[in-house]
């Protein structure tokens, strides 16, 4: 046990960091490397690679990543924010970068430097907002709000140029989730759930692959040759009556054979063919514990900056799992969004562990005369 | 006034200023109650997602590849037997091979070592084949045990045999048309084969009912398999020796309805069903439409005697040529002269007969027709058949040509019910190919003619097998009467004087019927030996005999060497005592 007798900056770590939040993260990152062992070899066999070729790259990610995570999780709140803020900066100019210089994937332009900017922007953005919208509930003279809704378009338009539809949902969501928090009046939470709608239904109208998407999410084609044609979808669905409720054992996957991105947007269906049903139920178990958790936690938390970091943050991730949960169980159209921790891939994988670590960070205990210390110190113009 | 103005336009200001501060201000003391409601929206996410994942849970796997096997394997089908018990159609077990290729774990390899078993595939097809999505394909049908051992000691995984029903037809084209065939999968596409999955056989596949073959009970036939193959011996032989491009023959119980026996020449072996496929193939007694040229003159004098017009010593006027607008009707064996009835049916008379057709008229001359079930399309258990070709403005022109057969083309087997209800004392039955009863053929049967007129037609028969055209089948013994029949074919629109369609209608034995015949002959030539006529007399009529002759104890028609005594009671009754005399000489071809 650590010695609450000498204070160190570990002890001190050790004390205040939210341990059934580190337990959680902690369970997901090693049930992800169970997972991945099932879901990457048939794509690695594909690609005539080792079997546990994905496997391996993950768990060599996977050490940058905890340092990452553990190094970040030691911030205190301000420094979380200037970390954010120049995450914030290089990332968005990665991410223009790309739409010029962009390696292209499937019509994207997503990847600078074998890394994929967006990834990182999405925790930046999110602590960068909720810094704006907690200064500007506290403090009259910093326009925080007007901030906040500055820093919306900044990040989207590079994103939608990429094009990414997921990411730029994904942030407008939880942006839109932050503002709603910061106690916006009921007229703009109805007004702007209008504009989302508004443009979710221009980008159906007008965006061609989106349009084909949702089509045929809601009237499935009929098969060509005995191949459905939402097959990525339909053999998800395959998988998870496969594997019914107790799975046929890991390694006895069939279905995943022929299921494309099996280690990564669809791994959820690969647990379900090999692990069953109950443990995909368990799987998102855990991750709604994270969610309610760090919103109640965030409600109770006094230190309005922290509260906000910690509902954006634990929101983006909450919905990514969501999002990637559901188009597996064929609850939504197919959209490539990782499940986070368990699906493989590096930038996502540091990025999730950069998030994370801000999530630690600003959720660790503060006693609260220091809380309103520093509170009152910051009245000061200089708030970062 | 302006005190109260003033007031009103300051206080709706402030109020709409204060509205404005409350739209665009946030207010922290709601964070938290909203952070609740927000991980409340992300529990129903969650829940949702679970619901959805149990809902899956519970669904249950719907086609293995064990189901997807045995769905696709083709299932067992009844053994069809013929009258006597004869195996005419069967399910012998075969192996086949299929692949799960999502099982596979190295297909190039699969392909290799298959191809090398399987020689007659063709190795990129079935590499793709077996690059394929499904859980399920099939590699080859049907192999050879020699090839199934070698499958088997090869190994591979997601490479399997499974058991498949093959059907087999031991007779070959015997009997082929009305047996039909079935498919790779073992499904009847025509023919009996095709009536069988009509008769629920296929709906009790499709429920997953893959009944063993010894559970079906067997389907037995009205045809004999021996006086079947009798048949069509006899016939090939006479379509070769009068070089006809086709032919067809057929027996047929009269007091039944059941056809006995059917070939149409050419035929095709139904264990290659792709040869049914050549049009050539064709069922002529079923698919076939044909002027029958005179032996519907039988139609025409049965219909003048039953309506009491006329009576067998009526004297038409068979002077001459009848005339109708351009239209000139003449006879073959013209005798210029006035014809008793019964001379009109033994010379063949054309003016005669469609002197008695306007005699009744157009209108009762086409609902005879139509009674005789000549005018629609004949329902068999067969599913192949054909609409009759009837004139669309039916005039006094038609009934004078359709009374000696032109000018209405029915199926060959149309006109054998119509002639068989003539013969079998006036109960018109629909043919069937299933055996039944005298007692179940007469529940459903019509009657159209009088008794007296059936009696009178089979002595016409009779006559003309001993004095008129039909002598050719005169077989001794079996007391046979006949009708000819020779049609012009139409080519281009004009009936041609040397392409002919040769008929032959002959029943046996006249005073009790039977059976039936029909021979019918495509484009038959005149040879040396016939004087060069091609009419039917000298071919279908020859045939016909052949087939009387050597059938007749296969069907145990027992022969009788003494003519018989009184054998049409009835006439003699009305006073045509002369009918039970054998008659002697005189008559045409």
């Amino acid at each position: 046990m650590i010695s609450r007798a000498e204070r160190t900056p570990f002890s001190d770590w050790a004390w205040t960091v939210d341990r059934w939040l580190l337990a959680s993260l902690a369970l997901l990152i090693v049930a992800g490397l169970v997972f991945a062992m099932a879901g990457s070899p048939p794509v690695a066999e594909r690609l005539h690679l080792p079997t546990f070729h994905f496997v391996n790259r993950q768990v060599m990610y996977l050490l940058p990543a905890l340092v990452v995570m553990i190094a970040t999780s030691f911030l205190s709140p301000r420094h979380v924010r200037r970390l954010a803020l120049v995450i914030f900066v290089i990332s968005l100019a990665l991410v223009i970068a790309t739409i010029f210089y962009g390696q292209e994937v499937k019509g994207a332009k997503r990847w600078i430097f074998g890394i994929q900017p967006s990834e990182f922007l999405k925790p930046a953005f999110v602590v960068l907002v909720a810094w704006a919208f907690s200064e500007g509930a506290r403090r009259k003279d910093v326009p925080g709000n007007l901030i906040a809704l500055l820093l919306m378009p900044i990040t989207i338009v590079p994103l939608i140029l990429q094009p990414d539809f997921g990411q730029t949902m994904l942030i407008s969501i939880v942006w839109a989730a932050l503002f709603f928090m910061a106690g916006l009046h009921w007229i703009w939470v109805v007004g702007l759930g209008g504009l989302g709608g508004v443009s979710a239904l221009l980008a159906y109208k007008f965006v061609p692959h989106v349009h084909a998407r949702i089509e045929s999410f809601l009237e499935p084609p009929p098969p060509v040759a005995g191949v459905p044609a939402n097959f990525q979808s339909e053999t998800a669905l395959e998988s998870f009556i496969a594997g019914s409720w107790f799975g046929k054992g890991p390694g006895e996957g069939v279905i995943k054979r022929i299921l494309p991105d099996s280690h990564t947007d669809f791994i959820f269906a690969v647990i379900g063919e090999e692990f069953g049903v109950l443990v995909c139920i368990a799987l998102a178990a855990v991750f709604a514990f994270v969610v309610v958790r760090g919103l109640f936690s965030a409600a109770q938390n006094s230190d309005p900056f922290c509260r906000f970091a910690t509902a954006g943050l634990v929101m983006l991730f909450g919905l990514q799992s969501c999002i990637n949960m559901a188009v597996n169980v064929h609850l939504m159209p197919a959209k490539g969004m990782t499940l986070p921790f368990v699906s493989y891939g590096g930038s996502s994988l540091i990025s999730l562990s950069l998030g994370m670590g801000f999530l630690l960070a600003v959720t660790r205990k503060r006693p609260r005369a220091r809380v309103l210390s520093e509170l009152a110190a910051t009245g000061a113009p200089a708030a970062a | 006034m302006t005190q109260t103005t003033f007031d009103t336009q300051t206080s709706p200001a402030r109020r709409m200023r204060m509205l404005l501060r409350a739209v665009f201000s946030t207010s922290l003391a709601l964070s938290a109650s909203r952070m609740r409601l927000a991980a409340l929206g992300f529990l129903v996410l969650y829940a949702v997602i679970a619901i959805k994942l149990v809902y899956l849970g519970f669904k249950p796997e719907a086609a293995t590849t064990r189901r997807a096997a045995a769905e696709a394997v083709a299932a067992s089908r009844p053994d069809i037997l013929d009258r006597n018990g004869e195996v005419l159609a069967s399910d012998v077990k075969v192996m086949s091979v299929f692949a799960e290729p999502r099982r596979l774990i190295d297909k190039d390899e699969a392909t290799e070592l298959l191809t090398a078993v399987l020689p007659g595939l063709d190795a990129r097809e079935l590499r793709e084949r077996l690059a394929s999505k499904k859980g399920f394909v099939w590699v080859k049908r049907e192999v050879t045990p020699h090839q199934r051992d070698e499958i088997f000691h090869l190994g591979l995984p997601g490479v399997g045999l499974i058991a498949e029903n093959k059907r087999v037809y031991p007779n070959g084209p015997i009997g082929a048309h009305v047996l039909g065939f079935a498919n790779v999968d073992n499904q009847g596409i025509a023919g009996i084969e095709k009536y069988l999955d009509g008769q629920g056989l296929a709906d009790l596949h499709g429920a997953g009912f893959g009944a063993a073959a010894e559970d079906l009970k067997p389907v037995a036939l009205s045809l004999d398999i021996r006086a079947t193959h009798a048949l069509r011996d006899e016939l090939e032989k006479g379509v070769i020796h009068f070089k006809a491009k086709a032919g067809a023959a057929a027996i047929m119980d009269v007091n039944t309805g059941e056809v006995i026996a059917l070939a149409s020449l050419p035929d095709y072996d139904p264990n290659k069903p792709t040869d049914a496929l050549d049009p050539i193939h064709i069922n002529r007694m079923n698919v076939g439409v044909y002027e029958m040229g005179s032996t519907f003159k039988a139609l025409t004098i049965a219909m003048a005697l039953d309506s009491g017009k006329v009576n067998l010593n009526s004297r038409l006027d068979a002077r001459g040529v009848l005339s109708f607008g351009r239209f000139k009707i003449h006879d073959y064996h013209a005798q210029n002269r006035a014809l008793t009835l019964p001379e009109v049916f033994t010379y063949s008379s054309n003016v005669g007969v469609a002197r008695m057709a306007m005699g009744q008229g157009v209108e009762r001359h086409k609902a005879f027709l139509r009674k005789m079930g000549q005018l629609t399309r004949m329902r068999t258990e067969l599913p192949e058949s054909a609409e009759p070709i009837v004139p669309k403005n039916w005039g006094e022109l038609n009934t004078m040509t359709i009374a000696f057969g032109h000018g209405l083309a029915v199926a060959p087997l149309q006109a054998m019910m119509a002639v068989s209800a003539l013969m079998n004392g006036g109960y018109l039955m629909a043919p069937t190919f299933i055996r039944r009863t005298e007692e179940e053929a007469r529940a459903n049967a019509e009657r159209v003619v009088k008794p007296e007129t059936s009696e009178a037609m089979r002595y016409l028969m009779r006559l003309n097998a001993e004095i008129g055209t039909a002598r050719k089948v005169n077989i001794a013994g079996y007391y046979v009467g006949g009708k000819t029949g020779t049609a012009e074919k139409v080519v281009n629109g004009h009936y041609s004087k040397n392409k002919l369609f040769t008929t032959f209608m002959a029943v046996a034995p006249s005073d009790k019927p039977k059976y039936l015949f029909l021979t019918i002959m495509d484009e038959p030539q005149g040879l040396p030996e016939t004087g060069g006529y091609a009419t039917a007399a000298y071919n279908a009529g020859q045939v016909t005999g052949e087939i009387i002759e050597r059938v007749g104890p296969i069907l145990g028609l027992a022969p009788r060497f003494e003519p018989p005594h009184q054998p049409f009671p009835l006439l003699a009754k009305l006073g045509y005592g002369y009918a039970n005399i054998p008659a002697r000489g005189g008559g045409g071809h």
